[in-house]
């Protein structure tokens, strides 16, 4: 089944109780998905006092609660020649860093291929366990955090294995997240036809990975993220309501018979999207929301262009 | 006299109240009895198995599965509903001012659904008898495997309408998307026209009944055909 949330903020007033208004969301879809969950949150660009724009971010993970997260942040400043600083929540550790993401995830996936990549890139910070949504987002002290949007995940596995690793939300490119309620039943073809066409590296058997990879792909190629999920609705097969997050974006899509439920509302200040409309019923201005169902196969979407 | 129920009814909370005590509560009442459901917050399965005529307003949007199973009870909902809206109706009156998920009036037996707004796919699938009026539009594979009843639509249907269908009539007044496999427009006799008129004064919706066109079976799905004998 699974549930999916998420919270766009479009007043900056909002932004430090985004933490506040979204885990309450998450934590109402977890009769949807009691197995795992994840967060992926947008916070914090340019996180020193002169807004560095090459400031970059990277969420890791390791099984091993004693895993030596400073030893890796040393090695890895060794080889590219810059300062990396490690900030440890729970089984995870963010690194900071300048550079650009991508060099850093590639060095990972090089020398470090027991850790798993949460995410990559300058705003974005995904955390996942396997458990209840509700200890998962105290763990990770979610409701404290400030941001700009979140998007959230509660799991009940389908296509592959019960672990943190499985859960989502799945990052593939910087910045870019993808939740999934359903299965897509071309998953090994599109996985095959990536990894042919470019660099694209899984770390597991999910099909929400491909789907995360498949638009990382398409924007690489110049797409915006509304063009990279149209050209979605032709290539991926199967059952989906996608929510997505980039950098400064949000967006929303839904397979062309709709089989997986999905609510949106909006008002002035938010925009949030949801299974179902009791993990929004509570935010504040609801009432006055525009609330509907997103129509099957159309692509919503909100910020970057 | 609508004034004089308001007065009595019952006002029931459901951030005081489980939802399991609150269909205990409903299922429980005397005829005639009136409540008011307030914060259902899109909770799931309300005010469902209500087997008297029994009067529930829920104020504000509802989840999964509200009014299932209604035989005899008259639920109100101001505001949306989620999948599955009065599941399995067998008589009475739901009605929702807002809009409905999918699946709403499925498998029902009877009564009548009014739905203000638009209703999402697979509106009256395998309807058995309930009469729908949805005031705004539906989406794909309404009243597919339809049996029996009427569905009628005051706005536009998307593809797949009446997918399958049996003998349930379907009225519209908007356009029509790409329709079922066996589903066909048929003409508007004068019965048909006495119905609709019926349906939409009960329905208290405003729609000239002269704007409809019917739909319903074409029948040459579901005949037994003894030249295909040799196919079974």
């Amino acid at each position: 089944m699974c549930g999916i949330a998420g919270l766009f903020l479009k007043t900056p007033e909002l932004q430090p109780k985004l933490g506040a208004l979204f885990s309450p969301m998450l934590r109402e879809m977890s009769e949807r998905g009691p197995d795992s969950a994840g967060i992926a949150v947008y916070r914090d660009v340019g996180r020193n006092a002169a807004g560095d724009p090459r400031h970059c971010k990277l969420s890791l993970y390791h099984a091993d609660p004693a895993f030596d997260w400073d030893g890796l942040a040393h090695d890895l400043g060794a080889a590219a020649g810059i300062a990396v600083e490690v900030e440890r929540l729970a089984s995870h550790a963010l690194l900071h860093a300048t550079g650009a993401p991508a060099k850093l995830r590639a060095w990972l996936l090089a020398e470090r291929p027991e850790v798993r990549i949460m995410s990559a890139g300058h705003s974005l910070e995904i955390y996942k366990e396997i458990g209840l949504p509700a200890a998962i987002l105290e763990r990770f002290a979610v409701p404290q955090m400030a941001g700009s949007h979140a998007i959230g995940h509660t799991r009940m596995a389908t296509e592959s294995a019960v672990t943190t690793e499985g859960a989502h939300p799945f990052n593939t490119g910087d910045d870019l997240c993808l939740v999934h309620n359903g299965s897509l039943s071309n998953h090994h073809q599109v996985k095959r036809w990536l990894q042919r066409r470019g660099d694209a590296r899984f770390q597991t058997e999910n099909d929400s990975e491909v789907a995360a990879g498949y638009l990382t792909y398409r924007l690489s190629e110049g797409a915006s993220i509304a063009e990279a999920l149209e050209a979605a609705l032709t290539d991926l097969d199967g059952f989906y309501t996608f929510a997505v997050g980039t950098g400064d974006g949000f967006a929303v899509l839904r397979d062309p018979i709709a089989c997986k439920p999905a609510v949106l509302a909006e008002t002035d200040d938010w925009v949030a999207m949801a299974s179902e409309f009791r993990a929004i019923a509570r935010l504040p201005g609801v009432e006055q929301a525009r609330v509907w169902e997103p129509a099957p196969g159309q692509v919503y979407s909100w910020g970057s262009e | 006299m609508k004034a004089a129920l308001a007065a009595a009814s019952e006002a029931l909370d459901l951030d005081r109240l489980e939802v399991r005590d609150l269909n205990r509560r409903l299922q429980g009442a005397e005829t005639g009895a009136a409540f008011e459901v307030l914060n259902p917050l899109g909770r799931h399965s309300l005010a469902v198995g209500l087997r008297r005529p029994v009067e529930v307003t829920l104020r504000g949007h509802v989840g999964y599965y509200c009014a299932g199973m209604n035989d005899g009870g008259r639920i109100a909902v101001a505001g949306n509903a989620g999948t599955g809206l009065a599941e399995n109706m067998m008589s009475g009156l739901v009605r929702v001012t807002g809009d409905a998920s999918q699946s709403a009036g499925a498998s029902g037996h009877g009564g009548l659904l009014v739905i203000e707004g638009n209703a999402a796919a697979r509106c009256g699938i395998s309807l058995k008898g309930l009469d729908i009026v949805v005031g705004g539009s539906v989406g794909h594979n309404s009243a597919f495997m339809a049996q029996a009843g009427t569905l009628t639509i005051c706005g536009d249907a998307e593809a797949g309408l009446g997918d399958s269908l049996y003998e349930t009539r379907i009225y519209l007044r908007g356009q029509a998307g790409e329709l079922g496999a066996d589903c066909v427009e048929k003409e508007m006799r004068p019965e048909h026209l006495a119905q609709l008129t019926d349906l939409l004064a009960r329905a208290g919706i405003a729609a000239d009944p002269a704007d409809f066109r019917r739909y319903g079976s074409a029948r040459e799905l579901y005949r037994f055909r003894v030249s295909n004998l040799g196919a079974y």
